[in-house]
């Protein structure tokens, strides 16, 4: 009897956590599906050529926003991922286990934790005020803030998987420290390096917080680093939260096409460089 | 002459060793920065409104009245009720992931489970608005209303737009979060201790309940306050379905207003210095909630996944 019973819970415990993983995945499904619908009918040429058009009227695209968000990215892995690679190499190869290093990576994860906004907010004020504009560059620099810690993390990873044995048949060749770490180390790491690299940019191209009030949004092409810009994600929540109806299918094909990109970089990131974990 | 090569050497290595130090270092700097700038933009209105910023009700930029509270209200309500649904279902995702699925079909879904995470939080913003909101309207609050009417979170008119919204958002968000970091220390349970639970003859459920969770234990509250602390400071997706109103009501159905959503609808309209500094200080107060909760819950992580106890078993 008891047995019975003791085999019965056993199934129905192990059933429910089925069903937990079943509705975990019921929302991704649902929302992949509606940008799937919604988007493809909205999305055509126009889209991808065209500046946005006045509210109400059909026809205008994304293009500005598009770009925008490329160039973005663009400053942000210019800053962020020499700054996140650095910083990972310092915590690995020259300090593991001091109280700085142990200090610094606290911060680090700590900082992955802070929201967003709070970054486009101390961009505000110490960027945005200071020069007077909304800029390309204040929002890149804030998607910059976001990267580091991301790209530290994921370098000191894989650095750490790297054998000592490599870096001491460096050292018994009699090449220096340095030049075992850029010469040796890094080369072997490399492939998972870029991939962390890859998986921090696909995550900044989706945020929209930080840009809010960093690179603000604009209707036609910034002509300058130095002027507001359009971004793919703040311009989905604009056209989301507006009442036109055109705009509201621009939200949707903006959506898809975010998503798209940022799945590809996601599985181009995992399975491209795929051969090193496994 | 060889004295001279491995002088040059040597400086090369100081350099790089000084430049990745900084870098390191930079990242220190980085954070204490950050906490200043808020302090320092938010300092004429602490000075103006003192504690009564967090216990005051009042928010209107056209009196120049401040208070935060229905903004702390809001952000609790929500992030509590995604942690309520989240947490079991991500802990359910952990356990099947680590010790039911077999491995090549812990890879699909464990990737499934990840790609929740990497869908932007204006996306589920857009979804929320056209999708849940009105079905919430439609189905799920009448039905809550009928059933479970007699509880005040459940009265009131079904708007759709409201904290039960914001709320269902954010919990899809964290659970991934909640999820990754179970399924991690889950894993650094040492092989043996469930090796000895069978052995003894306990049902797998049974062998998960003695053997791994409670060794998973602080690991997993990790996990979960960092998903509170991601809820707590989620922006987009909650600022476009919490119906963006500053009020204190008890009811799940009514428009709220949160912390995040109140800085993105309002920092860029704020007309003067006063209302600016407001703004930042929600912030400020945001940013001390996340830092102390993210300490907290690294420190558990840290102690459960960096040092595994499981020595003294062998």
């Amino acid at each position: 009897m008891k047995e019975y019973i003791r085999k019965y819970k056993n199934w129905l415990m192990l059933s429910i956590f089925v069903a937990a993983t079943i509705i975990a995945l019921v929302p991704l499904f649902g929302v992949l599906g509606y940008v799937l619908k919604n988007g493809l009918g909205a999305l055509n040429i126009q889209f991808f050529t065209n500046l946005p058009k006045a509210m109400g009227l059909s026809g205008g695209g994304m293009a500005n926003a598009i770009v925008g968000t490329l160039i973005m990215v663009l400053i942000a892995s210019l800053i962020g991922i020499p700054v996140g690679i650095l910083a990972g190499i310092y915590l690995t190869e020259y300090d593991r286990h001091s109280w700085f290093s142990t200090a610094v990576r606290f911060a680090t994860d700590v900082l992955t934790g802070i929201p967003s906004i709070i970054v486009g907010i101390v961009i505000y004020t110490a960027v945005v005020l200071k020069m007077g504009n909304f800029s390309a560059l204040a929002g890149g620099l804030a998607l910059a803030i976001i990267m580091i810690p991301l790209i530290i993390r994921s370098t000191e990873e894989m650095l750490k998987l790297v054998s000592h044995s490599i870096r001491e048949a460096g050292y018994a060749l009699g090449i220096s420290k340095g030049k075992t770490i850029l010469k040796i180390v890094l080369p072997t790491a490399a492939k998972g390096i870029i991939t962390g690299a890859m998986l921090a940019i696909a995550r900044v191209s989706g945020e929209t917080a930080p840009l809010l009030f960093t690179a603000l949004g604009n209707q036609y092409w910034a002509r300058s680093l130095n002027e507001p810009i359009a971004s793919l994600p703040v311009q989905i929540f604009q056209y989301a939260t507006s009442p036109y109806k055109e705009w509201h299918q621009l939200a949707w094909a903006g959506s898809l096409v975010l998503i798209l990109m940022i799945i590809i970089i996601n599985l181009a990131a995992r399975f491209a460089f795929r051969s090193r974990h496994s | 002459m060889s004295k001279k090569r491995r002088f040059k050497t040597s400086l090369g290595d100081q350099f790089l060793r000084l430049v990745t130090f900084l870098m390191a270092f930079s990242v220190l700097v980085l954070m204490a920065w950050m906490g200043w700038q808020m302090f320092d933009a938010a300092r004429p209105s602490i000075h103006t409104f003192g504690f009564g910023f967090i216990t005051s009700r009042v928010w209107d930029p056209v009196k120049e009245q401040f208070g935060a509270l229905p903004f702390i209200y809001g952000t609790l309500m929500t992030s509590l009720l995604a942690l309520l649904l989240a947490a079991p279902i991500g802990l359910g995702v952990a356990i099947f992931l680590n010790e039911m699925a077999e491995s090549k079909f812990r890879a699909v879904i464990g990737f499934l489970v990840e790609m929740l995470a990497a869908i932007p939080s204006v996306v589920y913003g857009l979804w929320g608005i056209f999708v849940l909101a009105p079905w919430l309207r439609e189905t799920v609050e009448p039905g809550l209303a009928k059933w479970l009417g007699f509880v005040p979170l459940f009265q009131g008119t079904p708007v759709g737009f409201g904290m039960l919204a914001g709320g269902l958002i954010l919990a899809m968000m964290i659970l991934p979060t909640i999820a990754a970091i179970s399924r991690e220390v889950m894993a650094s349970v040492p092989n043996m201790q469930r090796e000895a639970a069978l052995a003894l003859g306990a049902t797998k459920w049974e062998m998960i309940k003695v053997a791994v969770l409670p060794y998973a234990k602080t690991g997993i509250m990790g996990g979960i306050m960092l998903g509170l602390g991601r809820a707590l400071g989620e922006t987009m997706a909650v600022t476009m379905v919490i119906g963006n109103r500053p009020d204190i009501l008890p009811s799940l159905f009514a428009p709220a207003y949160s912390m995040a959503a109140v800085i993105a609808n309002e920092f860029t309209e704020a007309t003067y210095d006063l209302y600016l500094s407001a703004l930042v200080e929600v912030g400020f107060i945001l940013f001390g909630i996340t830092l102390v909760l993210n300490f907290l819950a690294r420190l558990l992580v840290w102690s459960v996944a960096r040092g595994p106890k499981g020595g003294n078993l062998v």
